[in-house]
Parts: structure tokens; C-alpha cells; sequence
């Protein structure tokens, strides 16, 4: 069901060459600030502003770099929004494709199930904030797994490999506390 | 119009090779992290050093536009950000990529890391300013190697190109040298208790 890691990695790798060669490197965190403000500003409309030269925000950090935060939550019609929901279409194809992930998998991974019974409510809350320390984690880093790690790394970003090493110095120590048993 | 027309070919094919591969999967993130199965990171190494090798390859024939490249600032806000995202990824199971491709393909979990990571996100985008303030945000975005044809200032003065050919071949040498599994089942020690 899984592909074999030297076809899957060949596959990865060409998607990653493919994004630098045609575009720009693939990133997706970025994507839900940009959401945020989408929703943001229609709950407040004065959130972002347009100004002689652009966009410009109330918000500090949809403000920074010259305001393209807030340029693309005014214009949520661009490349990079775009290919996140291009990316969820694409792995919902390829899971019906290969049959759907199955119903119990769907309500609990077996690694949850594994280690601590069927908790749906305990794992969705931890799913909830995992999420929050990820994006949170995400911004204040400037990007994740995509964007640092896979891109960054490919680029010979020292940005990539610092990130990398935090990511994994607290990713082994946390997966063996909380998964103790194999799923 | 074209650059959008990129956004979902480029999108969905990384989207469905997320889902092939298991890293869309909690459970085969759970057995990576916890070293009981390094099949998904010999999987990524593999890419890492596939791409690396084919981009700084290309850029050195001429096929690669040098100008696609764009490296991220290294600063400290970095190592924090990637400590916060680790644990995270390791309790979820779930990076922002894969939570929002696990969604799509019907984990409901990955709605619950969805809403987390959107909240994550605002209060990010809240507490900017004091992160900003710290000075932890400032660095500069370095290369490895001086990348030519790009003014990205470079760690080490050596040619970032034939570097970043190496260090490609490295992580694909990894990928093959790394066995399947560092600790679990099958282990002749058993660890101490």
C-alpha cells in the first residue's frame, strides 16, 4: 500500500526539483496566516487595507515585508494558496485511488488506538493542540516540514538544517514518551 | 493564469506522493519518530537528495533558473520554532502539509489539528511583535556553499553548487546506509527498564 522508499523518494525529490524548477520551492505554513486573514477580514473588514502600493494590514505580521501577507489575503486567488488546496485535492484522489483510508482509521490512527484505548475525544484534543504548537511553531521558525526542512535542506539553507535539528531534538524524545507501543 | 494552472499540477502531484508514501499517516510518523520504523525518513532523504542533486545540477548546465531558489533567514526564533513543531508533529502525528492532506482523505483527527494549527497561526500572528522585539527574528539567509549567480551570503567560501551536488549525494547515501529499524521489535538487548 505504502511505496517502496526509492520510488517514493525519487517521486518526492522530482516534485520538490519540479516546484524550484517551474516556480519557487513548495511551502504550505504561510497558508494558514492567509486563511486566518481571509477569515479575519471578513469578520473586520478594516484588517487589511489597500494602499497606493499595495496592501498593508492592522496587523503587525500580515503588515511585514512590504504587506504580501495581506496582499495575498486580499487576493486568495495566487500560486501559493492555490497549491494547498491543489495538495488536499490531490491526496483526496490518491486515497480513493488506493481504496480510502478505512473507517476505523478514519476515527482513530491504530498507533492512538495502540497505546491508549478507544479515547477518540482524548486523541482529537490532542490532535487540536498538537495543530496549535505546529502552525505556532511554524510561524515563529518561517516555515515547516516543506518549506524548511525538505526545501530548505535541498537548497543547502542553513536556515533548513537548524530547523531540522530542532524539529527532530524534540519530535524522538516526544513520539517515544507518548507512543510507547507500536500501532 | 498559468502560474495558477502550475498551482494545481505542481499541488496535487505533491499531495498524492504525500499520501503514497505514508506521510499522511499518523501511525507511520509515530513508528519514524520513535525510530521503530525509518522506512518514511529514508523515503525523505531520498527526496532531499534527489531534488538537491537535480536542482544544483541543473543550475550548473544552464537548465535551472538560479533566480527559483529562495532560502529562508537563519535565526535563533528558528531553533525555537523547529523545538515547538517537533513536539507537535510527534503527538499529532501531523505536519501543516500532511494534517491538511490527512483531512482530505478523511482522517477526521486531522480537522481537529486543522482548527489547532488556524489558532496556532492567529496567535502567532498576535504575539509577533514581541518575538520581534527579542531580536531573536534577525539573521541573515545563508547557504552552505556561495550559490553563483545569487547573493546569498555563504557559511563556508567554497562553490555552493558542487556543494549542494555533495551534500544531495550525501542524503541519499544516508537514505540507503539508514536500516529500517534503530530500536523495537527484533532486538536482541532488551533496553533497560
Amino acid at each position: 500500500m505504502t511505496l517502496n522508499w526509492k520510488l517514493g523518494g525519487l517521486l518526492l525529490g522530482l516534485v520538490f526539483f519540479g516546484a524550484v524548477l517551474l516556480v519557487k520551492p513548495i511551502g504550505v505554513s504561510t497558508q494558514f496566516v492567509i486563511l486566518d486573514a481571509i477569515v479575519g477580514n471578513t469578520v473586520n473588514p478594516e484588517l487589511i487595507t489597500q494602499t497606493d502600493d499595495g496592501y498593508t494590514s492592522s496587523n503587525a505580521y500580515l503588515a511585514k515585508s512590504g504587506g504580501k501577507y495581506a496582499k495575498n489575503a486580499a487576493n486568495p486567488l495566487n500560486y501559493s494558496f492555490v497549491f494547498v488546496l491543489a495538495m488536499a485535492l490531490g491526496a483526496f484522489l490518491s486515497a480513493m485511488a488506493r481504496g480510502g483510508v478505512g473507517v476505523d482509521e478514519r476515527r482513530l490512527p491504530a498507533i492512538w488506538y495502540a497505546n491508549y484505548g478507544d479515547t477518540p475525544m482524548k486523541r482529537y484534543a490532542v490532535a487540536f493542540l498538537g495543530g496549535f504548537i505546529v502552525l505556532y511553531g511554524a510561524r515563529l521558525a518561517g516555515g515547516c516540514t516543506s518549506g524548511h526542512m525538505m526545501s530548505g535542506m535541498m537548497q543547502t539553507a542553513i536556515s533548513g538544517y537548524i530547523f531540522a535539528a530542532g524539529a527532530f531534538a524534540a519530535a524522538i524524545p516526544t513520539a517515544m514518551l507518548l507512543y510507547r507501543k507500536e500501532g | 493564469m498559468s502560474s495558477i494552472v502550475l498551482a494545481i499540477v505542481i499541488g496535487a502531484a505533491f499531495g498524492a506522493v504525500l499520501d503514497r508514501i505514508g506521510a499522511t499517516n499518523p501511525n507511520w510518523i509515530g513508528k519514524m519518530l520513535t525510530l521503530t520504523n525509518l522506512h518514511l525518513m529514508k523515503t525523505i532523504l531520498l527526496a532531499i537528495g534527489t531534488g538537491s542533486v537535480l536542482m544544483f545540477g541543473g543550475q550548473m548546465l544552464g537548465l535551472v533558473e538560479v533566480g527559483h531558489m529562495s532560502v529562508k533567514t537563519a535565526y535563533v526564533g528558528v531553533f525555537i520554532g523547529g523545538l515547538m513543531l517537533g513536539a507537535g508533529w510527534a503527538a499529532a502525528g501531523y505536519c501543516p502539509g500532511t494534517g491538511v492532506c490527512a483531512a482530505a482523505s478523511g482522517r477526521k483527527d486531522a480537522l481537529f489539528f486543522i482548527a489547532g494549527g488556524l489558532l496556532g497561526a492567529a496567535a502567532y500572528m498576535v504575539t509577533y511583535p514581541a518575538w520581534k522585539a527579542t531580536g531573536m527574528l534577525e539573521g541573515e539567509k545563508l547557504t552552505l556553499g556561495a550559490v553563483p549567480g545569487t547573493d546569498y551570503p555563504a557559511f563556508l567560501n567554497i562553490s555552493g553548487d558542487v556543494l549542494g551536488i555533495v551534500m544531495g549525494l550525501v542524503f541519499v547515501v544516508i537514505a540507503f546506509a539508514l536500516p529500517e529499524r534503530l530500536r523495537g521489535m527484533g532486538e536482541a538487548v532488551a533496553p533497560a527498564e
